[in-house]
């Protein structure tokens, strides 16, 4: 009983640890004095009353602190995650702290090369000044995400099943998808934007032939690897072709599948962005352009800062959708 | 006769030489009755088995199946692989029914999953994936699968060869139960003496290059069989010195 207290209080320290950066971050942000005299938050409307950028980040902060002391309560029962999480504590508690120095050089004092270096309370201002146009150029990107990896995905599937499962289509298709596949989809941009009507299909096709090649020949792949033992192991119990096909090859080759899909999304996401920089009315991309023009590095701070937020959040729902769908695999040794 | 073998050649073509792995193999099948092969390894036991369930062609000669010459595979020729070549993204249940869905006949049949999971003694384990079983349970599970598809013959590749002697016995006494209840035609390849004169009818001993049969032995010890009986024994010894004999030419140990 004495011993279990004991974990309490040790794993208590650790949630203490994660977030005591933030906490010094959230103090240095109130009380550390503002000398370098040329920086001025402005106040703004929002729906949670007047509020400047460094307000801004305090609320942010106290989130952080918040969502990591609930989050180190719950996985304490949890043995695996209770582990990984004491096992973040050190770099967590070092982001916390990292603020809080970015916020001093940056911000207060001013002693990091100016506009560049812009301070954490800084790249929030944006959400304050234009929230409303940052969030529709969010919104843009993630569609453009959507239709072009959703359809990537499809074809790259369908393809891969045509030249995986048929001789000719390997023939025929095969060649063209190897050397296609090598040349970077936004190559393919100048064309894109004559033969669509818009320029966000045109970017939808970029992202859907950047998916597509990876998907299409690690598929291919798979399908090709299912072992003729398996084969027939179906034919005997009475599976016909599409059984061979649906519930051997299709299967067989999903880890396969899914190794493709991870690869193609590394890629959506810099054709996206690429698209987006080259020629779009809208987007993270066309934001970060923006902000270029008026050398207003703080925006471009912000734009990366949602790009990392978004496409981390992709990341884990594609990681969960796979965890899921090759939960058969738990467990084997890879 | 529910299985007739006639006359049947297969050769393969290596390296534009032909290797020749059957010759003239003659054998027929009762109903209900169980047979086995034993022979050394290499003597073309697969190559036969796979012949009989239409998964390969002979060169020469023919297989009647029911009166019905053997063309391709089909279920009612069910076949348990030397390696149980279980699906491993279906779950125990799912790898049970898949017979049942590759004959669109999983509605009408779903009850009897449950069945033959009981029956190979897998009660519990509905829900594991293929890979968190031990070798014997997973070759149970292809037993089960086979069986929901209710074959009429059910031939059996070394099915116990990568087992403990206590899971062998178990798989041997539940496929001799499973026989008599459903009458069901059994071929067995083996290469464990023992274990073909616990289970058999007759005994087919086959020997290397070209395979072909060599002797056929009636078993005639009522079942079940005492494996310590005078009869039992006596037997054994008999086909141990056969099978030295049948394969004159001396073989590595290994080979076996
Ligand atoms: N597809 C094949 N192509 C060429 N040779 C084969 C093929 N299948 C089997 N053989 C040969 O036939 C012989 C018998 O094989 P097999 O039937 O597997 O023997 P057993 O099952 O008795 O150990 C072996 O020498 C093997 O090399
Ligand atoms: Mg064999």
């Amino acid at each position: 009983m004495q011993a279990k207290e004991r974990n309490v209080v040790r794993y208590a320290g650790y949630v203490l640890f994660t977030v005591l950066g933030f906490l010094a971050a959230i103090l240095i942000n109130w009380l550390f004095p503002q000398m370098d005299k040329t920086v001025t938050f402005q106040s703004y409307q929002t729906i949670f009353g007047k509020m400047d950028a460094g307000t801004l980040l305090r609320i942010v902060l106290v989130i952080l602190v918040i969502g990591f002391t609930v989050s180190g309560a719950l996985a304490f029962r949890d043995e695996e995650k209770r582990k990984k999480y004491i096992d973040r504590a050190k770099f967590r508690f070092a982001m916390g702290i990292l603020i809080a120095v970015l916020d001093i050089t940056g911000t207060k004092m001013k002693i990091l090369p100016q506009p560049f270096f812009p301070g954490p309370a800084e790249i929030l201002a944006p959400f304050l000044e234009e929230g409303d146009f940052i969030l529709t150029n969010t919104l843009y990107s993630l569609r453009l995400y959507i239709f072009g990896f959703s359809f990537g995905v499809l074809f790259g599937i369908g393809t891969g099943i045509l030249i995986g499962w048929f001789e000719k289509a390997y023939y025929w298709i095969s060649p063209v998808l190897n050397i296609a596949g090598v040349i970077p989809a936004v190559a393919w941009m100048p064309f894109a934007l004559t033969l669509f009507p818009t320029p966000f299909t045109a970017a939808v096709f970029l992202i859907v032939i950047c998916a597509w090649f990876p998907i299409a020949s690690l598929t291919a792949m798979g399908i090709q690897s299912t072992p003729r033992a398996q084969y027939e192991a179906a034919k005997i119990l009475g599976g016909n072709t599409a059984y061979l096909l649906f519930h051997e090859a299709i299967p067989n080759a999903m880890p396969q599948i899914f190794t493709g899909i991870s690869t193609a999304n590394a890629n959506a996401f810099t054709t996206l962005v690429m698209a987006e920089m080259l020629g779009q009315p809208g987007g993270l991309g066309y934001y970060i352009n923006l902000a270029k023009v008026w050398s207003s590095y703080y925006k471009v701070f912000a734009a990366i800062l949602i790009m990392a937020v978004l496409f981390s959040i992709i990341l884990k729902l594609v990681g969960r959708i796979e965890k899921y769908v090759l939960r058969w695999q738990r467990g084997i040794v890879k | 006769m529910i299985l007739k073998i006639e006359h049947v050649n297969r050769q393969y073509t290596e390296d534009e030489r032909s290797v020749e792995v059957l010759r003239d193999i003659n054998l027929e099948l009762k109903e209900g009755e169980f047979v086995s092969i034993i022979g050394t390894s290499g003597c073309g036991k697969t190559t036969l088995l796979r012949l009989i369930t239409g998964l390969d062609k002979a060169n020469e000669g023919r297989i009647l199946f029911q009166g019905e010459e053997v063309a391709s595979p089909h279920y009612k020729r069910g076949y348990i692989f030397q390696q149980h070549n279980l699906f491993q993204w279906l779950t125990v249940e799912k790898n049970v029914a898949a017979g049942l869905k590759a004959r669109h006949v999983f509605k009408e049949n779903r009850q009897n999953i449950q069945k033959y999971i009981d029956l190979v003694g897998l009660k519990g384990f509905e829900k594991s994936y293929p890979h968190q079983l031990s070798g014997g349970m997973a070759q149970r599970v292809a037993i089960a699968r086979a069986l929901i598809n209710e074959p009429e013959l059910l031939v059996l590749d070394e099915p116990m060869g990568a087992l403990d002697s206590f899971t062998r016995a178990d798989i041997q006494d539940k496929l001799l139960e499973i026989r008599k209840e459903k009458n069901l035609t059994m071929l067995l390849v083996t290469h464990d003496v023992d274990e073909a004169v616990y289970m058999s009818d007759r005994i087919v001993i086959m020997t290397p290059r070209p395979g072909k049969i060599n002797e056929i032995i009636d078993v005639k010890i009522p079942y079940p069989r005492n494996r310590g009986g005078v009869e039992f024994l006596s037997l054994r010894r008999k086909l141990l010195e056969k099978f030295d004999l049948a394969n004159a030419q001396p073989q590595p140990e290994y080979m076996i």
